[in-house]
């Protein structure tokens, strides 16, 4: 556990890539291979099953330090990170331990199926022997959410680095359902032949966002346009005889989508289709809502099917007849994928990605505009030429969103942030005006620079008119112009709406609170938007 | 009548006709330190320790006042003022009201570590003690500081052994000279950003020791930074002045480093938990050591730590709104504001 705590420090001491990339392959390379496959398990988001809960952790935390719980819990909200908040709390340690990763990780899983005092006597034990950083990397064992800037794709670097083993074989490798119980280091990382595993999705190729106008790109005719879609994107895979949907978070979704099973005997064995879920009904896609509302839900009703019902919007080809098409021209891909979704066989929940025509790039800055009659959310461009690459590259894909819509918006609450900014005020709530009324109507904390965040605070300090809590709420002085991509109706919140990703677009200081939008600007918003 | 009310301007001993540390400008200032949100401008005549004049003076310029020792007596009106080491920066202090039997202490900023260069914190007993909270949390436990100042010697050596200099970011009144005072000179050179060598000059003209420091000015070549300490105050570190060095690391020393959120979101290689001011069991021990029953809370994580004092403490406690600001990692004009 100390080697590993180190590295937890060293990767958390820099920001340079490369140093990560070194201290990362370095670990790995003297690690023994127990710990080597847990690290990469962590780092792929693969934690091992929560044994306890965060509640009763808060509680033996507090209760060790000798402080209430309620001062335990506003703390942790300033820290921002339960893990590091109970670190921070706990009395020194009174001993010391030399075990393995491994070896505390085992410790964790074996806590299942005890008595809750049992539970708390073991983990009071294991913090007992640990330094500050051991107790936040086993508290963070415990819960997950290792969030320490190593993506998944700078662990592949370290783990190339130190196997030889190239990266995208490696990605593919880690890609599925595995988990250090049921796999070895050799088995996993070192053994060819990773197509055993017949569920086993490619990495996807994640798109940029342009931020300026195509123009840049060269020439028009090289590149192909479709519309982008607000659903999950999601990989379709037939093999053996079986159906597998992927989403893009990794994540094994096939039985939240009965609408796809049938696919399982309607295309041939090894295919594997990328593209888009979408909710979609009666020729037109509905709200990103709607999915997220049917996600949640533990079981997929009929009610449920019938109300939010999925389709695939398929914008690549993978896999066909089992061979592996990655390097192949995404013209070539195309071309493939439209034989096989024009076959009477195909079922009507795979749509194609219709192409956008156009010649000149002006056309697409139309297109673009217009995106929200289409219930999308812009344009993708791809190169002709492009191979399906894996992990976020630039260069031969890129997204181009719509301009987000916008209103201008009266600042009356703060709130602290917490964890990277606890010491500044970021989380306000907005208000428009409904006649000589402020109506709250959305929060927002992102959008603003450090130095924007310090002047508000700094002003914040000086203007509170009263405290509740953690909430201030202040003088209505300053405007915002708050951009958000959608807009709903809502029955819960006192203005009738609900925004999709607000976020502050501009602080505008040149515009007197009087001249913010008002409730009825909100209102014909909806009617227009809401969809 | 409370012997000291907090009001608009600041906080008030009605029985003298005094200000301590006010935020607006008044009649008569009694000044606990020269940080610029205790010592501000205006005031028609100031009152503070013999040690914290140089600073203050160069900050206000050609201001009128008197200046007491630690422990000296000063009567205004029937009400006696002394000035009892705060162990915040050189010259900082509590300030002692005792009027009829009453005694109440205006703590200003403080720590309880002895940091080898301020005079070191004395408890003072008293009926109601005035007391900050920045660090009011049970998550802000420091350690020692030699322990840092280890750190900081190691990060410094490695940078020198990588052909870097250690740049580390820090206020120019204060922290700036602790960092001096407490680090491993023979390591190599130390130079200072100009704001910073202005208030060491000060100091040394004091009396204060400090180590050998070489002003950044136009001159000083790129070589000659290579594998030196260089103290820069919190903004350069994000500015052009840091165009001159060709290989660095960036360290911020700040209680506020205690959370690797606050690191992060600085973008600092390395955050040295150096702090000016008490920590959670700093500010909990000096309460304590007042014997006082009332305690008055004024910047930081006020109505918690008032909360705290309150319910788990039982004690008459309750929050003062005030504008002092404690320890900023977003601020550094000359001070620690």
């Amino acid at each position: 556990m100390e080697r590993f705590a180190q590295l937890f420090t060293r990767l958390d001491q820099t920001t340079k890539i490369n140093t990560k990339v070194d201290e990362l392959a370095a670990y790995l390379k003297a690690a023994d291979d127990d710990d080597r496959l847990w690290t990469v398990a962590i780092l792929s988001s693969r934690r091992p099953k929560r044994t306890v809960n965060t509640t009763l952790l808060r509680q033996w935390a507090a209760e060790l330090a000798g402080i209430p719980l309620w001062l335990f819990e506003e703390s942790y909200h300033v820290v921002g990170d339960l893990s590091e908040a109970i670190a921070l709390t706990l009395p020194k340690p009174s001993g010391k331990n030399e075990q393995s990763l491994s070896y505390w990780i085992e410790y964790i899983k074996a806590l299942d199926k005890l008595e809750e005092a049992e539970k708390k006597s073991r983990v009071v034990a294991a913090w007992q022997q640990m330094d500050y950083t051991e107790r936040l990397v086993f508290n963070k064992l415990i819960m997950g959410g290792f969030r320490i800037g190593v993506s998944q794709k700078l662990m592949v670097r370290a783990l190339s680095k130190c196997t030889g083993i190239d990266e995208n074989t490696l990605a593919h490798r880690l890609m599925g359902d595995w988990t250090p119980d049921r796999t070895t280091f050799e088995d996993l990382i070192l053994t060819k032949d990773p197509l055993e595993d017949v569920s086993k999705p490619y990495p996807f190729y994640l798109a940029y966002a342009l931020e300026e106008g195509p123009e840049g790109l060269g020439a028009p005719e090289e590149w192909i346009a479709e519309r982008k879609w607000d659903g999950i994107r999601g990989q379709l895979i037939v093999r053996k005889g079986e159906l597998f949907v992927w989403s893009r978070g990794e994540e094994l979704v096939t039985d939240k989508f009965p609408e796809f099973h049938p696919l399982a005997e309607q295309l041939p064995d090894g295919t594997v289709i990328d593209g888009e879920i979408l909710p979609y009904k009666d020729g037109q896609p509905l709200s990103f809502n709607e999915l997220q509302t049917r996600i949640g839900r533990k079981n997929v009703t009929k009610k449920i099917l019938e109300k939010v019902p999925v389709v695939l919007v398929a914008y690549d080809l993978l896999e066909w007849e089992g061979e592996d098409l990655r390097e192949q021209p995404l013209e070539h891909r195309r071309k493939l994928l439209e034989k096989l979704l024009g076959q009477a066989t195909a079922s009507h929940q795979l749509l194609l990605s219709e192409l956008v025509p156009f010649s000149q790039w002006e056309e697409l800055e139309e297109e673009r505009r217009n995106a929200r009659q289409y219930h999308s959310e812009g344009l993708m461009l791809k190169k002709r030429a492009s191979v399906y690459r894996a992990g976020r590259r630039k260069g031969d894909w890129w997204k181009w969103k719509v301009d987000p819509l916008t209103i201008d918006a009266v600042m009356i609450y703060a709130q602290r942030g917490h964890g990277r900014r606890a010491n500044l005020y970021t989380d306000f709530t907005f208000a428009v005006w409904d006649e000589d009324a402020l109506v709250p109507f959305t929060k927002a904390y992102s959008g603003l620079t450090d130095k924007e965040f310090r002047e508000i605070t700094s002003w914040v300090h000086r203007n509170t008119l009263e405290r509740f809590g953690p909430v201030r709420s202040v003088e209505p002085k300053h405007v915002f112009e708050i951009a958000f991509e959608g807009i709903r109706k809502s029955t819960r919140h006192k203005s009738g709406v609900a925004l999709r990703f607000p976020r502050m677009l501009r602080w505008r200081k040149d515009k007197p609170v009087r001249e913010a939008n008002t409730l009825e600007d909100l209102h014909q918003m909806l009617e227009v938007y809401e969809g | 009548m409370a012997l000291l009310e907090f009001t608009e301007k600041g906080i008030y001993c009605a029985a003298a006709g005094v200000y301590i540390d006010p935020w607006r400008p008044v009649d008569r200032a009694l000044i606990t330190h020269g940080h610029a949100d205790h010592s501000r401008w205006g005031h028609k005549h100031y009152l503070f320790t013999r040690s914290a004049a140089p600073v203050i003076r160069h900050r206000l310029g050609n201001i009128r006042h008197d200046t007491v020792e630690y422990g000296e007596v000063t009567r205004i009106n029937g009400v006696s003022f002394s000035f009892h080491p705060a162990g915040h920066i050189v010259g900082s202090a509590q300030i002692r009201v005792e009027h009829k039997g009453e005694v109440w202490v205006a703590s200003g900023d403080y720590k309880v570590e002895d940091d080898g260069l301020s005079e070191a914190f004395e408890p003072v007993r008293c009926h109601t003690f005035i007391t900050e909270s920045t660090f009011g949390l049970p998550v802000y436990r420091w350690k020692q500081q030699k322990k840092v100042f280890t750190q900081i010697n190691e990060w410094w050596k490695q940078n020198q052994a990588d052909g870097k200099a250690s740049i580390i970011g820090v206020y120019a009144l204060g922290k700036a000279q602790r960092v001096l005072a407490g680090v491993d000179s023979s390591i190599g050179p130390i130079h200072t950003h100009g704001a910073i060598e202005n208030t060491n000059e000060v100091m040394r003209r004091q009396g204060i020791t400090l180590p050998k420091t070489t002003r950044i000015t136009r001159e000083v070549k790129a070589a000659d930074l290579e594998g030196s300490l260089v103290l820069a105050t919190p903004s350069a570190t994000g500015s052009n002045w840091m165009k001159r060095f060709k290989k660095a690391s960036v360290g911020i020393a700040s209680g506020w480093m205690a959370l690797r959120g606050t690191r992060r979101r600085r973008s600092a290689d390395r955050g040295f938990v150096l702090s000016d001011h008490a920590d959670w069991t700093g500010l909990n021990e000096a309460i304590t050591a007042t014997g006082a029953e009332r305690v008055v809370v004024t910047h930081g994580y006020t109505n918690l730590f008032a909360r705290y004092l309150r319910e788990e403490r039982g004690l008459d406690a309750w929050e003062a709104q005030t504008e002092y600001e404690g320890e900023s990692l977003d601020k550094d004009d000359d001070s620690e504001d």
